[in-house]
């Protein structure tokens, strides 16, 4: 699914990152917790999460994550904004509750994020 | 005699830096990048350095990051000025966490670090002695 879908399907208002909506996103990683992200998550992942400061992005960044969706109408500063505009990314934010936005692209085919084998 | 192919950086990281966070394990994925590194690698390196960097701005009073690039491998050495890991085996494990609460609001904190590390490593290696140092030293073969 490209993230332009994605956007429509959330209504998500674009924050950066236009030029790369025809992304396609394979899976979502839904997570306050960039402990959890960074041992779990892999790229083409779609990262849904209500945490909402530069270590999301730095995160992000690590594991090669290319678009970030902030739920529950949260809305990152412009510092922050500013290295996801320098790492390429798209970052999003919707109105819809962590919950919501899970079953909304769940429901949409979105498959969840494949755990790493040990 | 010295290697010349053999690259060397080395990174400060202070003790709650939170600001700079990430800074040096950025740099050090993006030098590892113009080199051309496989994608793969490079996350696994990524990885391991970005949560070696957040605990020494976590849980200590400071250290430094080393990379060094050889021809077959990248090696990491983290080093630290204490407070040192009392209980190695306990740290090593997944959940095990002294992280208080202001740092669990910034996402970090699970306890999924180092064994996060060791997983992203083909050899991880941990040394610590109480009130003097924590060191890693990791490498990552570039097969
Ligand atoms: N450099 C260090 N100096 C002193 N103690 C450390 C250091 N690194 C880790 N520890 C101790 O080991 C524990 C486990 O570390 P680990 O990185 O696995 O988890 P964490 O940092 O608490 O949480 P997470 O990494 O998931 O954000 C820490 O909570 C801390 O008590
Ligand atoms: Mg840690």
């Amino acid at each position: 699914m490209t993230l332009r879908e994605i956007q429509e399907l959330l209504d998500a208002e674009i924050l950066c990152g236009w030029e790369f909506l025809d992304k396609k996103i394979e899976s979502v990683f839904a997570s306050d917790l960039m402990s959890d992200v960074l041992a779990f998550a892999n790229e083409k992942t779609l990262l849904l999460t209500g945490l909402v400061n530069a270590h999301t992005i730095r995160t992000a960044e690590m594991l090669d994550i290319s678009a970030i969706v902030f739920v529950r109408g949260k809305k990152p500063d412009e510092e922050t904004l500013e290295l996801a505009k320098e790492n390429k990314m798209v970052i999003m934010s919707t109105k819809h509750i962590m919950y919501v936005s899970s079953g909304i692209l769940y429901t949409n085919n979105l498959k969840g994020a494949s755990l790493p084998k040990k | 005699m010295e290697d010349v192919r053999k690259i060397k950086v080395k990174y400060m990281v202070e003790k709650d830096d939170f600001m700079r966070a990430g800074q040096a394990s950025s740099n050090i994925k993006k030098i590892l990048k113009k080199l051309g590194l496989d994608s793969q690698i490079l996350r696994r390196v990524a990885i391991a350095t970005y949560e070696a960097e957040m605990n020494i701005i976590i849980h200590s009073e400071g250290g430094f990051i080393e990379l060094e690039i050889h021809p077959d491998k990248i090696r990491i050495n983290v080093e630290d000025n204490g407070p040192g890991i009392k209980d190695i085996d306990l740290a090593m494990k997944a959940g095990y966490s002294t992280a208080p609460n202001k740092i669990r609001e910034l996402g970090f904190g699970a306890g999924m670090g180092l064994p996060n590390i060791k997983r992203c490593c083909d050899e991880f290696n941990i040394k610590s002695s109480l009130g003097e140092y924590t060191r890693l030293e990791l490498l990552i073969y570039n097969k």
